[in-house]
């Protein structure tokens, strides 16, 4: 569990950040919603120790993180794994050596062997057994989510950050993102946070949503009770979503849009 | 311009704290020691022999009085090129060819994220990015400059006698006249100098690059120029205080 407690962040004297308290949840797909600018990158990166918050405290599992000993904090940043928006694969290894790099780095007690084994496993397990050889710039954009995604639990992480995993991807590979981030939650047990304005993957993997609005915690709760949430920032932003847009014109039209979208968003995702 | 030298300190300063470890540094300035050193060698090589061929023909045409003997061609070859052109030439062509590739390089990684994951792993990114580039740099260099020494007088010898304008034997006689073995070391600290100037300064724009492409290429341009200007202050600084 990820504690985060009155983060504020500012750039130039502009407040980015406005006291956000929150707390991302073990074992669930925890999404922080919002629009462009809303500052959940900003937090985000608070979070994962790329940005020192001005003010305000990150608990990971009962231990701070923010102004602690570099040890502490080292600690902690190798529990970590990241999918970032761009995927981040360095670009001079092949597509195994990426998800290899975080074990050679960080488990030198690993024999080459028992590396590689790890590697093969993770890269079977988002499905890119065969794409090993490959070089970054060889693969399509959805695969190099996936490396992304290997390379981060490759060394067993606790903390699975992913920063819009869906951007710059077709509807369809989107999905399989989403479902690819969900599965693995749900099989290691991680704490999984995913900054993203898709509502899509709202419907597909939020279990637990934090909504922000011009750097502040405007809402958070559950996806079944996102779409009836009385907070008019939330429903503004939810209703611009054609899909969501279209469904409630069914329902003011006849009946059955908004309903069925709701009884899908109820019975686990899949519209 | 002292906030920019004071954020130099601290990044070099973050390079040599929390190092990684001595196999992971030894690999990776292995790696880079290939890329600064053994990929520039060709360029290095026929810079060094036309400046030293340039160098014999330009003396040769401007001594003209016959009271002076030819073997003072070979003299001035050998201490311009071991005193000023072999050490600072070389060091502004790898200006060029290195420090742009380096700048080049870390921009690109800074800007797609790549530097930010190293971070996010708990790897301190300086340590392993910018060391490794900097111990290359200073191993490399000097071996580098003592190559340029040997094919520009030796440019200089082929340039001399195959165009007829001074024999092979006033030459040598030339180049072994009045020889200081501390201009050597003299070029060899020069070397070094350079070497820390050009990787430090070019690591320090390509680390910092913010924004797209075009910041990128702008860091790898003042990259360039920022090193050739520190290379020649630094060379009149160690002339006036070594020499």
């Amino acid at each position: 569990m990820i504690e985060v407690s009155n983060i504020e962040k500012s750039f130039d004297g502009t407040p980015v950040l406005k006291g956000i308290s929150c707390v991302f949840e073990t074992g669930k797909c925890n999404l922080l919603l919002g629009g462009s600018g809303t500052g959940k990158s900003v937090l985000l990166q608070c979070i994962v120790g790329l940005m020192k918050p001005d003010i305000g405290s990150i608990t990971f599992d009962g231990t701070v993180y923010t102004n602690s000993k570099i040890d502490i904090r080292q600690e902690i940043r190798r529990k970590i794994g990241m999918l970032f928006q761009g995927s981040a694969l360095f670009d001079s290894m092949t597509v195994a050596q990426n998800v290899e790099f975080p074990l050679q780095m960080l488990t030198p007690e690993m024999t080459p062997e028992e590396r590689r084994e790890r590697v093969e496993f993770c890269l079977k397990r988002v499905g890119l057994e065969q794409a090993g050889d490959k070089m970054p710039a060889e693969i399509s954009g959805g695969m190099k989510k996936r490396v992304g995604i290997a390379r981060a639990i490759a060394p067993h992480c606790t903390y699975l950050f992913c920063d819009e995993p869906n951007s710059g991807l077709d509807p369809a590979t989107s999905i399989k993102i989403d479902e690819l981030i969900r599965e693995i939650t749900h099989e290691y047990g991680i704490t999984t946070v995913i900054v993203t304005h898709d509502m899509n993957s709202v419907i597909e993997i939020g279990e637990h949503i934090i909504f922000l609005h011009q750097g502040k915690k405007l809402w958070d709760g559950t996806k079944e009770e996102v779409l009836n949430a009385e907070v008019p920032e939330l429903q503004e932003f939810i209703f611009s979503s054609a899909l969501v847009r279209a469904a409630k014109k069914v329902d003011d039209e006849s009946v059955g849009g908004l309903a069925a979208l709701t009884e899908s968003v109820n019975h686990g995702g899949g519209i | 311009m002292l906030k920019t030298l004071g954020s130099f300190v601290l990044f070099l300063r973050g390079m040599v704290t929390r190092t990684e470890r001595f196999s992971v540094l030894w690999t990776r300035t292995i790696d880079e020691a290939i890329l600064i050193g053994v990929d520039s060698i060709l360029i290095v090589s026929i810079v060094s022999a036309f400046i030293g061929a340039v160098t014999c023909v330009q003396i040769a045409y401007n001594l003209t009085n016959p009271l002076i003997p030819q073997s003072t061609i070979g003299y001035m070859v050998r201490e311009m090129t071991i005193l000023e052109l072999a050490p600072t030439i070389t060091s502004i062509v790898l200006a060029g060819k290195v420090g742009s590739s380096i700048a080049g390089g870390l921009g690109t990684m800074r800007i797609t994220e790549q530097v930010s994951a190293l971070e996010v792993m708990g790897i301190n990114s300086t340590s392993y990015l910018v060391l490794p580039r900097i111990i290359a740099a200073l191993l490399m260099f000097p071996l580098l400059v003592i190559l340029a020494m040997g094919l520009s007088i030796l440019g200089g010898y082929l340039a001399g006698t195959l165009t007829g304008v001074m024999t092979a034997q006033d030459y040598i006689e030339g180049i072994r006249t009045d020889f200081i073995p501390y201009n050597i070391v003299f070029a060899l600290i020069k070397a070094v100098v350079f070497a820390f100037l050009v990787s430090g300064i070019s690591s320090f724009k390509g680390y910092y690059t913010t924004g797209g492409a075009l910041e990128v290429g702008a860091a790898s341009t003042g990259a360039v120029t920022n090193s050739i200007i520190a290379i020649l202050v630094a060379d009149f600084a160690l002339a006036a205080l070594l020499l």
